[in-house]
């Protein structure tokens, strides 16, 4: 579904993404680790059409489109989701404005009716049971105010509500305590199907004790340096990042 | 200039030598015995001592303080005319007016032009008994001793050149008076309506005295009918008596040939209760001028605003709150989304006498720019004399967030509803603060179609069709 080649991308003319591959196919897990500042969040920014970083090089195709041909809403309509390393607020706009209309531009994207509003609030309540989400926070502004776990929680709540084919999930594990974490790979693993697939961001193992991935890829200064199976997410846990680093530099 | 014709001023708006005022002061030097036929005592007595004040401060400029951001030179110079003599205007609001607040059941009233219209709805026979309203002129003449003691007891007190301008030459206006305890069952409503073939000036003065233990809530639109010029210069004075509460709102939703020039002035006496909403979701020029004087022990304010302007249109709120006695609140909050070359002005005195300890006065003024030739300019002006008070103000000017708004795109939401939906949240907490619930839902619906561009003048009033 998902095809990346020799991807480079910039910010603020600094080149952080330097010739990346990677190929995701319909029902795979794929988990990305790698050290701080390695290029993983840049990576989602640049699949979910953020400005702020230039693609200088390189292809992106989504079941054959262009990807990045294409608006981010409509890299939305056409089923990526991005869960956000971190979530932004927005004061003002509730959570069932923001979502009816992210849902309603979904259908119509696919011509179908805006849902009716009790059908609306009949997903979003099935949603939220499956997220465990308080109904509280379903009733506030978006994200305002929310603890970190809230809002890491409502990214996979908006997941579950957008159905989407390729589900990103940028270090959603990172500040939630074990119970948290339960949830939120329930909530994954409850929606996972053999129609679509994920990419886990994440750097510690424990994450994949709950998604259980079919490849881990190491994400080292812009590029994947190395592919492997569950497995190796255990090595990396185990032995950290130096091995790899060091293997980098050898070949170079 | 014919008696029986509205008086127009200049044969044809040449580039004029004289200064502005010089036209208006030989008008009222000619014409100031029809002026004061057609009006009565009480609106007369202070009459002469307004137009020497016009006389001696003239038009305010920019060069003034409290005009800094209002440039009316341009539309000043426009060759209006003035209904002296009375003339009745060809217009029936009530067969043409259908308000566009569904629900809302008010009691019923016009102004058009700068004449009260004779009331004429079966509605108004069911005012709470004491009540009075109807036309300033009227009411003077027949209740004086109601009118007296209050009449121009606010204004004539300003420095300001349209005050006294206003003074001068305002004949009629909305008088209302609600005596002790009564509470208002319905919200009144006052329409001021703009209606004429040539290039018009209306000046009106109001009057409203909420007394003791009273409640009213009052909403003032104006409207505008014909595509000729226009300007209005319109002062309104509240009194607000003890325990008493009162909602003032203001919705402008008019065309980009008027002029709106409005001073509400309201006197606030011990614990009373007072919301002004004053809210521009269409205009050609505005400035209104709203000074609160809290004159008693434990009053309660909240002066909110909007603005929501485009191509040139132009809002300066020049907003004054004086805390004279211990104990009170005020809170303020103005919001502009300004979008092409449009330009908005906020002021925000706030004086704390020495005795008005105990003093809690919130200021917050918050502005979007959505163009790069768009213009806000905004001023706090605090000054305190109390040690023991609770003062903070706060004023943003931004753009809208970039990172919320791609938060939104990269669920689906196209950028043009993203943006909406950010600017209507921006707006969202001064529409909050409209107490009469069928306004609030009104006013949602219409801020939401002026940020799409699909409001451009007053929506669903048969008469701006
Ligand atoms: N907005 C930005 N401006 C400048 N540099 C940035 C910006 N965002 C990220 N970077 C840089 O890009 C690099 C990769 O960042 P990121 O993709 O967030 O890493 P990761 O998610 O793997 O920790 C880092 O060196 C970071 O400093
Ligand atoms: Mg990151």
């Amino acid at each position: 579904m998902l095809e990346i080649k020799n991807l480079h991308a910039n910010i603020n003319g600094k080149e952080i993404l330097k010739g990346l591959d990677l190929v995701v196919r319909p029902g795979e897990i794929h988990a990305i680790m790698g050290p701080n500042g390695a290029g993983k969040s840049t990576l989602a920014s640049v699949l979910t059409g953020n400005q702020a970083f230039e693609v200088t090089h390189g292809d992106i195709t989504f079941y054959g489109k262009n990807l990045l041909e294409l608006s981010p809403e409509d890299r939305s309509r056409e089923g990526i989701f991005l869960s956000f390393q971190y979530p932004v607020e927005i004061p003002g706009v509730s959570m069932v404005n923001f979502l009816r209309a992210a849902l309603n531009e979904h259908r119509k994207y696919k011509n179908l009716e805006p849902l009716s509003a009790t059908d609306f609030l009949r997903v979003m309540r099935e949603k939220k049971a499956l997220v465990e989400m308080d109904n509280k926070l379903a009733n506030r502004a978006v994200n305002e105010g929310f603890s970190g776990g809230e809002k890491k929680r409502n990214e996979i709540f908006q997941m579950a509500m957008l159905e989407p084919r390729l589900a990103i999930l940028d270090e959603t594990d990172s500040g939630l305590d074990i119970d948290a974490l339960r949830i939120v790979a329930n909530g994954v693993n409850k929606l996972k199907s053999p129609d679509n697939a994920s990419i886990v961001i994440t750097h510690y193992q424990r994450l994949l004790d709950y998604i259980i991935p079919d490849f881990v890829h190491v994400l080292y200064d812009g590029r994947i340096v190395k592919s492997g199976g569950k497995e190796l997410a255990l090595e990396l846990e185990e032995r950290g990042y130096d091995w790899i680093k060091k293997e980098v530099e050898e070949t170079v | 200039m014919k008696n029986n014709e509205i008086s127009t001023l200049n044969a044809a708006p040449t580039v004029r030598q004289e200064p502005l005022e010089q036209q208006y002061i030989d008008l009222y030097k000619e014409q100031r015995e029809s002026i004061k036929k057609h009006s009565s005592a009480v609106m007369n007595t202070s009459r002469d001592e307004s137009f020497a004040r016009f006389e001696a401060l003239g038009f305010p400029t920019s060069a003034l303080e409290n005009y800094k951001y209002t440039d009316l030179r341009e539309t000043l110079s426009v060759d209006y005319g003035l209904n002296i003599n009375r003339i009745s205007v060809p217009i029936n609001p009530y067969e043409v007016f259908k308000c566009d607040v569904p629900g809302i059941h008010s009691y019923l009233y016009f102004v058009v032009n700068d004449a009260f219209y004779p009331v004429n709805d079966p509605v108004h026979n069911k005012l709470p008994e004491g009540v009075i309203i109807g036309s300033v002129k009227d009411l003077a003449a027949s209740h004086p001793e109601l009118l007296r003691d209050y009449f121009g007891k606010l204004s004539t007190a300003k420095n300001d050149g349209l005050v006294a301008f206003n003074g001068a030459f305002a004949q009629d206006g909305f008088f209302m008076y609600v005596p002790k305890n009564v509470v208002m069952d319905r919200p009144v409503q006052l329409v001021n309506i703009m209606r004429s073939d040539v290039d018009t000036m209306a000046n009106s003065h109001n009057l409203i005295i909420i007394e003791e233990g009273s409640k009213a809530q009052l909403l003032v639109c104006d409207h505008t009918v014909d595509e000729v010029r226009f300007l209005s210069n319109r002062v309104t004075e509240v009194f607000v008596g003890e325990n008493a509460t009162y909602e003032h709102y203001k919705l402008e939703n008019v065309h980009t040939k008027t002029t709106n020039l409005s001073t509400l002035l309201i006197d606030q006496r011990k614990s009373s209760n007072v919301l002004a909403n004053v809210i521009t979701l269409h205009n050609g020029i505005t400035r209104n001028t709203i000074e609160i004087d809290l004159d008693g022990e434990g009053c309660d304010t909240l002066l909110c605003g909007m603005v929501i302007a485009d191509k040139k249109q132009e809002v300066d709120n020049f907003t004054s709150i004086i805390h004279n006695k211990p104990n009170c609140n005020s809170r303020e909050l103005f919001k502009y989304v300004l979008d092409d070359m449009s330009k908005g002005g906020f002021t925000g005195k706030l004086l704390v006498a020495k005795d008005a300890q105990k003093t809690a006065a919130f200021q917050t003024n918050r502005n979007i720019l959505l163009s790069k030739t768009a213009k806000m300019r905004t001023k706090p002006q605090l000054e305190i004399w109390a040690d023991d008070v609770k003062c903070s103000h706060g004023a943003t000017i931004g753009s809208l967030d970039e990172s919320a708004k791609f938060y939104m795109q990269s669920r689906g939401i196209s950028e043009k509803e993203a943006r909406l939906l950010l600017m209507f949240a921006f707006t969202n907490d001064v529409i909050e603060n409209i107490r009469i619930p069928a306004l609030q839902d009104r006013m949602k619906l219409l801020v939401e179609k002026r940020l799409r561009g699909e409001l451009s003048k007053c929506e669903g009033c048969v008469i701006c069709q």
